[in-house]
């Protein structure tokens, strides 16, 4: 469990990048947070790895208060994935791996054997190994930084954006993958976006933030799309517009579901029972 | 030619000399570099100091500078010590702008994951900053090579001798053979030197030929019609 106590930071030119800001993220659950750029996610996200030192308040992992352990010792135990991957383009794909098992003291044919292993994990070709960031494609390299997120078996995993410059067909791809890793492995992880669908799509917990880091609203993706908390979230989620403004319409004895712009979106078919997404108007 | 040939002794002589005096200035002008050059990228005020303090180092004329080094470290005036650490001087003049501009090349991005997943300073300087700035520290390293190859020459105007001995000598005693002898061997060692750090950077640098490669293939396949 990751806790934010009244947490704000203000940087050195002044900028009140984070206000106030508290909030629990369950263990072995996905947390997003959502908001427009500037919000301060990655200012957030960069506190709990002490990347950033909060200049008020103070974060907890399990009790403990972060602000008592080393900052390079936390990094080594926490994953971190970020867009344009951060891979080290002087090592190769394996190497990039087993970087932080070889920082932690991993003996050399270990780290690389679990650096292998871990390719598999994710995805992709051991054939790959031996080539150099810059000889993958985008979402390859995206799929190396979470595999060396994962590489020392972290409890939590911080994403920043991680899949926000690929393509849409491999974005999605990769999304399906991290819905299939988490299922599995289970790690509490902080997602960052400012992508309203990834964040209902991974989010067991979503987070929309405004400018400061001022929550806006937090609640699983049906709780926010059902009930949004006020006229910034609807406009920020487009409950009010487009795909998720649907309404239904009685065809040949049917049910449809309409967009606003008149598109077909679907059937209704059965009941919807409680707990399952529920859609505006 | 026939000076040439009866004098290879003497030649190969002057050569060992001369790369006795030129090797260790341009390696010990690196390992300087590499602190002062860490240090002026690493703060603004510290970058100014020191940049400026070695672009005038540079611009200290030779001559006075082997006058002036023997009262000033203690040695003799004719001590080939002397121009060794003179070379030594202006090799790490030009180098702890190159080190500076070489750390300050490496991508941000990189560096902040590095940070990210947990390298210490120290550890980020060695694996990652070091190697990553490998380019422009080589490129560097083959001016401050040349350089001081040419720069040795002039030793033997202060009695160290060097492939510079030939030309003085020649001069003094009328022979244009030598005197030729003493240019092309000076230029073949600097062109040796050169192909030797060009290699040393083949082996060091790999990845930075993973993407030539790369590149290289991507322009012998067809282009491929991609629809997303
Ligand atoms: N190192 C910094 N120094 C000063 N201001 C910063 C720094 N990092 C971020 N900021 C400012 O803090 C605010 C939040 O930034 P950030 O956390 O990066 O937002 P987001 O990731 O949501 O785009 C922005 O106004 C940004 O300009
Ligand atoms: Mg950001």
């Amino acid at each position: 469990m990751i806790e934010f106590r009244s947490v704000s930071k203000q940087f050195p030119d002044g900028t009140l990048a984070v206000d106030d800001f508290s909030l629990t993220l369950p263990s072995h659950r996905t947390t997003v947070l959502v908001g427009s750029s500037g919000s301060g996610k990655t200012t957030l996200l960069r506190m709990i790895n002490r990347m950033v030192d909060p200049t008020a308040g103070s974060i907890e992992i399990d009790g403990v208060d972060i602000a008592s352990l080393e900052p390079v010792k936390l990094r080594r135990s926490i994953g971190y994935v970020m867009q344009n991957s951060g891979l080290l383009p002087h090592r190769k794909v394996v190497d990039n791996v087993a970087t932080v098992p070889l920082l932690r003291g991993v003996p050399r044919k270990k780290a690389r054997a679990d650096a292998l292993a871990m390719l598999d994990t994710v995805g992709l070709d051991r054939g790959l190994a031996d080539r150099y960031p810059s000889q993958l494609s985008g979402g390859q390299q995206q799929r190396v930084g979470v595999a060396r997120g994962l590489a020392v078996n972290p409890n939590i995993l911080l994403m920043d954006e991680p899949f926000g410059a690929v393509d849409p067909i491999v974005r999605a791809e990769l999304q399906q993958e991290l819905i299939r890793l988490q299922t599995e492995l289970g790690k509490t992880v902080v997602f960052v976006t400012h992508d309203v669908d990834e964040a209902f799509l991974l989010g067991d917990q979503v987070v929309i933030l405004q400018e400061g880091g001022r929550i806006a609203q937090i609640g699983s993706p049906a709780d926010i799309l059902a009930h949004p908390a006020n006229d910034f979230v609807a406009s920020f989620i487009g409950a009010d517009r487009g795909k998720r403004a649907l309404h239904v319409e009685r065809h040949d004895g049917r049910d449809v579901l309409v967009d606003s712009d008149g598109r077909l979106a679907g059937v209704l078919v059965g009941d919807s029972a409680p707990g399952q997404v529920g859609f505006s108007r | 030619m026939t000076w040439v040939w009866e004098n290879l002794d003497l030649i190969w002589d002057r050569t060992l000399d001369h790369l006795i005096l030129s090797v260790p200035p341009i390696i010990l002008s690196f390992v300087i570099a590499l602190p002062l050059g860490w240090l002026a990228n690493r703060y603004r005020l510290s970058r100014g100091v020191i940049l400026t303090a070695s672009g005038l180092l540079y611009a200290i004329p030779s001559f006075p500078m082997f006058i002036v080094l023997p009262a000033l470290v203690g040695t003799t005036l004719r001590s080939p010590l002397n121009l060794v650490i003179a070379l030594t001087i202006y090799g790490v003049a030009l180098m702890v702008r190159v080190v500076a501009d070489g750390l300050a090349s490496v991508d941000a991005d990189v560096q902040r994951s590095a940070v990210a997943v947990g390298f210490s300073a120290w550890t980020n300087f060695w694996q990652v900053e070091l190697p990553l700035s490998g380019p422009v520290l080589l490129a560097g390293l083959r001016v401050v090579a040349v350089s001081t190859v040419s720069l040795a020459t002039v030793g033997a105007v202060i009695g160290a001798q060097s492939l510079g001995s030939l030309f003085t000598d020649g001069f003094q005693r009328g022979i244009q053979a030598e005197i030729i002898t003493g240019i092309v061997a000076t230029v073949l060692l600097a062109l040796l030197l050169d192909a030797a750090l060009v290699a040393a950077g083949r082996l060091a640098l790999p990845w930075t030929r993973a993407r030539k490669a790369v590149k290289a293939d991507a322009r012998l396949r067809p282009p491929v019609e991609v629809t997303p």
